[in-house]
């Protein structure tokens, strides 16, 4: 049943060669059943291949399908083949799942759009990309799939690309990512240098025998890969793209920008944790970094006023707390918010779909309000995701943070530690206002809408709001798959736990030591109850400033304005790049363009075109037809000929 | 000795079947006098399948015959093959053609066809100064009267003209040289000549024998058309008929080669130094002077005969280069560049034939624009065609190109390299120019083309296939050219 998961990324692939061909010609019927389809049998083949995976005994759940050699090259080979374990198990999961589900909100969302068949043309490549990304047996298949799904958010971020904006944010990210992939290839370049090969297995039992934790080609392999992660997961400083590319149609946000996509660096951090494991520094730098952005990130969702934007942050900043709780090696932790994350980005996302067609195209939160009344489903939905997000029990989100929050806590490796502790806890309170200020706003109090377009606000059709539907549930009941405190419960962590060996360690260290320390109940029951109060003051202190006394709002931000515009133009982050990096760039380009290409090249190209038409010119008219002239030409020739010969 | 009275036929096996057909051909339209020619259509096809189908067999022996003034040797075989596949994509792709354009009587055309190619088998397989002449002047003279086949076109008579006059006049610095070369060598057997030189080096410095060779190298360089002696290359190209013009640019040339390749390398070996300077300054000349003056042509016909003359003076590096350590593959090279010619080359003159229309030539560059419009398939035959005479890869134009810049390098040329690639890069342009027109301009007129017939679509598909295959598995054929010029060294 394993042998299934060969399927899985072909039936997406299958799609798309149909739709590439004969898309135009199909019926949007036709296309959207024909790309749903594809996913939904993908997820089918996922299933099936978890089930095998599962049915197999535990510690040996690891299964790679060589389908065909792709590259031989002297010593250095790699095929083309696939990976199944319990880590690209949840992966394809999740990507199948949840892609499925929004490839058929698209069919809802997308409907009235011209370029139907392209956008799920792009969007069955973009699930292939992802599958060959979380399925690939190397780096260098990851990273196949890794360009893949880049341009494939490049082509739906750009999708409505006569919109000067949306094809800005498409090479924003294109150009940002390419950052990012510089430092990826650079490390994969490192690890052929050092291991000869890309091939994870093989490259991962070497890494203990090689070398010791702290060696220098470990610290700079995983800094590169780690580079990588950062251009695709939106961190710091590679931050920029992310909320940008919420000009793609709202589905692609959901799915590539906040489920699936994005995620991909916390995947690779997670898939090479046995090189992590061994460059200690660079684990740190992660957990540091990913708990900077989380908090850095959150700052500025706190005052943004479109729906999107706010979701877009909120998802830089969640992708953080995983990259924080990779960071401290609670990769299962990583894994299992990445999963409900998924659940719960993709149902807001979907959601503030649902609001913004319903409102013709209206994305700022300030004409919204009210909204309770009229979009019953998408209000309840909503609100069960953000309660999700906020962290309140029993809700996914309230599981997974909650772990993360733990494993940081527990991570013991001084007051240093205690600090991203602080910075994920003030982060958590945070996510809870600024979510509940998204609610309140759009959903509650008055209605700040145009008239015109309160006519004609209606709920969502059926395939936005069963998608939206079963996210909510996934979003309520998710959680359950890492059932905190009692360790045999905990599905998440018994099914991951041998994905991780060398974490494995790592973890059960740190927990003795915590152990040692203070009761480890107390401690983990102690930590729940402080998210749970963290997340319901956030809510209230929404409810107070939004609902209640607006008047608050408004005297806070006239106290605290430099806090309020350094959040609002996002901590002037693209102005400084702009400054600094892009504008001197620019300038320097169009010097080379000024200078360099059009005096230098051009000028050489053209001047030596003309040389050659002028002197092609001028030897034409020893073409004279005359035949004596020829023969004298023959005559000539020889004589110097001779000449030479003599001479 | 005893082979003269006794010879073996298989040496010239071949010849004698082309012969056969000739007559046959030439007999059978004087009786019938038909205007279709149908029947000469399919006997000089047959003939050259038969020819060819001997040749093959016989490609890998060597044996010579008459006194070894004719020799059969892989070289010899693998330049008579060249010459078949000529001839065969000459008479695929001119039947329509000589039926529109020429007089309804062309009874000869096919016989002398055949009868040239004859001649240049002779020139490959001699191996006697006296036989090589010989084979020369059958080739030329059915040359002449080809290129004047249209009896009442001024053009053709022309180009008939001023390629017979100084013909001839090449003709005769070629006996001159050969003459020499006798009263000094006292032989005019190749493999005796470069005996007695090596017997006695004194002669290496005598001045008779450097004029002789030299003046036998106009001769050849004549054929050849290399620069200076290039100069009737254009008229007649562009005079005489599109088919034999097809002809003419890729046979004879080759004929003209093999000949020159073998008296040098048997005969004149240790005079290196002479030619090699020699043909280092007519290299350079040959490939700037063809690629700068095809620039400034408006008439497609007239770009492509400059355009001959510059890949003479490519494979005149190989040439030079076979000076250096790497002989064979550098005469190697010139072997592969010179089939690949023959198929990018006819193919090319072939959709020339397939433009012409009721009052347009399908000359003129003009005649171009649209294509890609009127005939998708015709326009990609063209552009692939165009893209191998420019050298770019994966045509068999490029691997040529390849094959002979790389024995230069092997060799040490490496200024002719660079002069080389950059005439390849002139070169781009003008062909490029062609297929600019054919895919970004409005056609001028509406219709169809007179030209077609599914023998000219046979023909372009056999050089389209030739030009694909050359220069996508090159390997091949490349090893078989070194191992058929490995018996010269």
């Amino acid at each position: 049943m394993t042998d299934a998961v060969a399927l899985v990324p072909l039936f997406p692939l299958l799609a798309v060669l149909v739709n590439l061909f004969i898309g135009k010609r199909l019926s949007k019927k036709a296309v959207g059943i024909l790309a749903c389809g594809a996913v939904g049998a993908s997820l089918g083949a996922s299933v099936l291949a978890v089930a095998g995976l599962m049915a197999m005994e535990v510690g040996h759940r690891s299964v790679e399908v060589i389908l065909f050699p792709w590259i031989v090259s002297g010593g250095f080979q790699v095929p083309i083949g696939f990976l199944l374990d319990p880590l690209s198990a949840v992966m394809i999961l999740v990507v199948t799942g949840v892609g499925f589900l929004i490839h058929v909100y698209s069919t809802g969302y997308m409907h009235e759009d011209a370029g139907f068949a392209r956008y799920f043309l792009f969007l069955n490549l973009f699930v292939f990309a992802m599958l060959l990304l979380v399925l690939g047996n190397s780096y260098l298949l990851l990273f196949i799939g890794w360009e893949g799904v880049g341009l494939c958010s490049y082509l739906l971020i750009g999708f409505w690309f006569t919109k000067d904006s949306a094809s800005d944010a498409g090479k924003k990210a294109f150009i940002v990512n390419r950052v990012g992939d510089f430092g990826f290839i650079l490390g994969m370049l490192l690890i052929v240098y050092h291991f000869g090969t890309l091939h994870y297995g093989q490259v991962f039992a070497r890494a203990p025998e090689l070398f010791h934790a702290g060696d220098l080609p470990m610290v700079l392999i995983t800094a590169l890969l780690f580079v990588g992660a950062m251009g695709k997961s939106a961190q710091l400083p590679l931050h920029v793209w992310l909320p940008d590319a919420m000009e793609g149609p709202t589905p692609v946000s959901a799915l590539i920008h906040a489920a699936t996509m994005v995620t991909a660096g916390v995947y690779m951090v997670c898939r090479s944790s046995a090189l992590y494991e061994l460059a200690p520094v660079i684990l740190s730098l992660v957990a540091v970094i990913g708990c900077l952005t989380a908090f850095f990130a959150g700052t500025i969702a706190l005052v943004q006023n479109d729906i999107k934007r706010v979701l877009a942050y909120s998802t830089v900043s969640q992708l953080g707390y995983m990259f924080l709780a990779a960071g401290v090696g609670a990769y299962v932790a990583a894994i299992f918010h990445l999963v409900t994350h998924a659940f719960f980005k993709a149902l807001l996302f979907l959601g503030s779909g649902s609001v913004i067609h319903a409102l013709h195209e209206e994305q700022d939160i300030r004409k919204m309000g009210g909204l309770k009344k009229y979009m019953p489903t998408t209000h309840r939905t909503f609100v069960i995701g953000s309660l999700a997000i906020a962290g309140i029990p029993p809700l996914a989100g309230f599981m997974s943070k909650d772990e993360i929050l733990y494993e940081v806590f527990n991570a013991g490796k001084g007051t240093g530690w205690v600090l991203l502790w602080i910075g994920g806890i003030v982060t958590a309170l945070m996510t809870a206002f600024y979510m509940f200020r998204l609610v309140y706003l759009t959903f509650y109090g008055e209605s700040r809408m145009d008239e015109e377009v309160e006519k004609h606000v209606h709920e969502s059709p059926p395939p936005i709001t069963v998608p939206l539907t079963i996210l909510a549930v996934l979003s309520a009941v998710g959680g359950f798959l890492g059932i905190p405190v009692i360790k045999k419960w905990n599905i998440m962590h018994n099914w991951l736990g041998e994905a991780f060996h060398a974490a494995a360690e790592h973890t059960t260290e740190a927990a003795t030591h915590a152990a040692s320390a203070v009761s480890h109940l107390t401690v983990e029951l102690g930590l729940m109850t402080v998210s749970v109060v963290v997340a319901v003051s956030g809510i209230l202190i929404a409810r107070t400033i939004i609902l209640r006394r607006p008047a608050l709002a408004e005297k806070m931000r006239n106290d605290y304005s430099f806090l309020y515009s350094l959040f609002l133009n996002k901590w002037w982050v693209d102005e400084l790049y702009d400054l600094t990096i892009v504008n001197p760039l620019k300038r320097f380009a169009d010097m080379c363009w000024s200078v360099f290409d059009v005096k230098g090249i051009d000028g050489t190209v053209n001047g030596t075109a003309k040389v050659a038409n002028v002197s092609g010119g001028v030897l034409r008219k020893l073409q004279t037809g005359f035949v004596q002239n020829y023969a004298l030409g023959i005559v000539i020739g020889l004589a110097l000929m001779l000449v030479l010969a003599f001479f | 000795m005893l082979d003269i009275l006794v010879p073996d036929f298989r040496v010239i096996a071949p010849e004698l079947i082309l012969i056969v057909t000739a007559f046959v051909i030439i007999f059978w339209e004087l009786i019938t006098r038909t205007a279709r020619h149908g029947m000469s259509i399919f006997l000089g096809a047959a003939g050259t399948l038969v020819a060819l189908a001997v040749t093959a067999s016989l490609a890998q022996k060597t044996i010579s015959t008459f006194g070894d003034a004719l020799v059969l040797d892989p070289f010899a075989s693998f330049f008579k093959m060249i010459f078949l596949v000529g001839l065969l994509l000459t008479i695929a792709i001119s039947t329509r053609y000589m039926v529109d354009e020429g007089t309804k009587d062309h009874s000869e055309y096919y016989g002398l066809l055949i009868l040239a190619v004859v001649g240049m088998m002779v020139l490959a397989t001699g191996r006697e100064l006296i036989t090589i002449f010989l084979g020369l002047e059958l080739m030329s003279m059915s040359l002449y009267v080809l290129a004047g086949l249209f009896k009442t076109d001024v053009r053709s008579n022309e180009a008939a003209l001023k390629y017979f006059v100084l013909g001839s006049f090449a003709t005769c610095f070629m006996l001159f040289g050969m003459s020499y070369i006798y009263g000094i060598a006292g032989t005019t057997h190749l493999r005796q000549i470069g005996r007695a030189i090596a017997e006695n080096p004194a002669l290496l410095a005598d001045k008779g024998l450097i004029l002789g060779m030299f003046t036998l190298l106009v001769g050849f360089a004549f054929k050849i058309s290399a620069v200076p002696f290039h100069q009737w290359t254009p008229d007649v190209y562009e005079g005489a008929p599109t088919s034999v013009t097809a002809f003419m640019s890729a046979g004879p040339k080759a004929a003209a080669f093999a000949a020159m390749i073998r008296v040098l390398m048997e005969a004149l070996p240790l005079m290196k130094t002479d030619w090699e300077l020699l043909f280092t300054v007519v290299a350079v000349l040959t490939m700037t002077v063809g690629n700068l003056v095809a620039l400034a042509q408006e008439s497609v016909k007239r770009m492509l005969a400059y355009s001959s003359i510059a890949h003479v003076g490519y494979i005149l590096i190989a040439f030079v280069a076979s000076v250096g350590g790497h002989a064979d593959r550098a005469l190697s090279a010139i072997l592969f560049y010179l089939l690949a010619y023959t198929f990018m080359n006819t193919g090319a003159f072939a959709i020339l034939i397939f433009l012409r229309r009721e009052g347009i030539s399908g000359e003129k560059l003009d005649d171009f624009a649209g294509l890609s419009r009127r005939s998708p398939i015709g326009a990609l035959a063209m552009l692939i065609f165009l893209f191998s005479l420019a050298g770019i890869p994966p045509t068999a134009g490029f691997a040529a190109k390849l094959s002979v810049f790389y024995a230069a390098v092997q060799g040490g040329y490496y200024a002719l390299v660079v002069i080389g690639v950059i005439n390849s890069a002139v070169a781009a342009y003008y062909y490029l120019r062609v297929v600019v027109v054919m895919y970004m301009q409005e056609p001028a007129t509406e219709g169809g083309y007179a030209g077609t017939s599914p023998l000219l679509w046979a023909g372009i598909a056999l050089a389209l296939a030739g030009t694909i295959v050359l220069g996508v598995l090159p390997g091949g054929v490349l090893e078989a050219a070194r191992l058929s010029v490995i018996s010269l060294l």
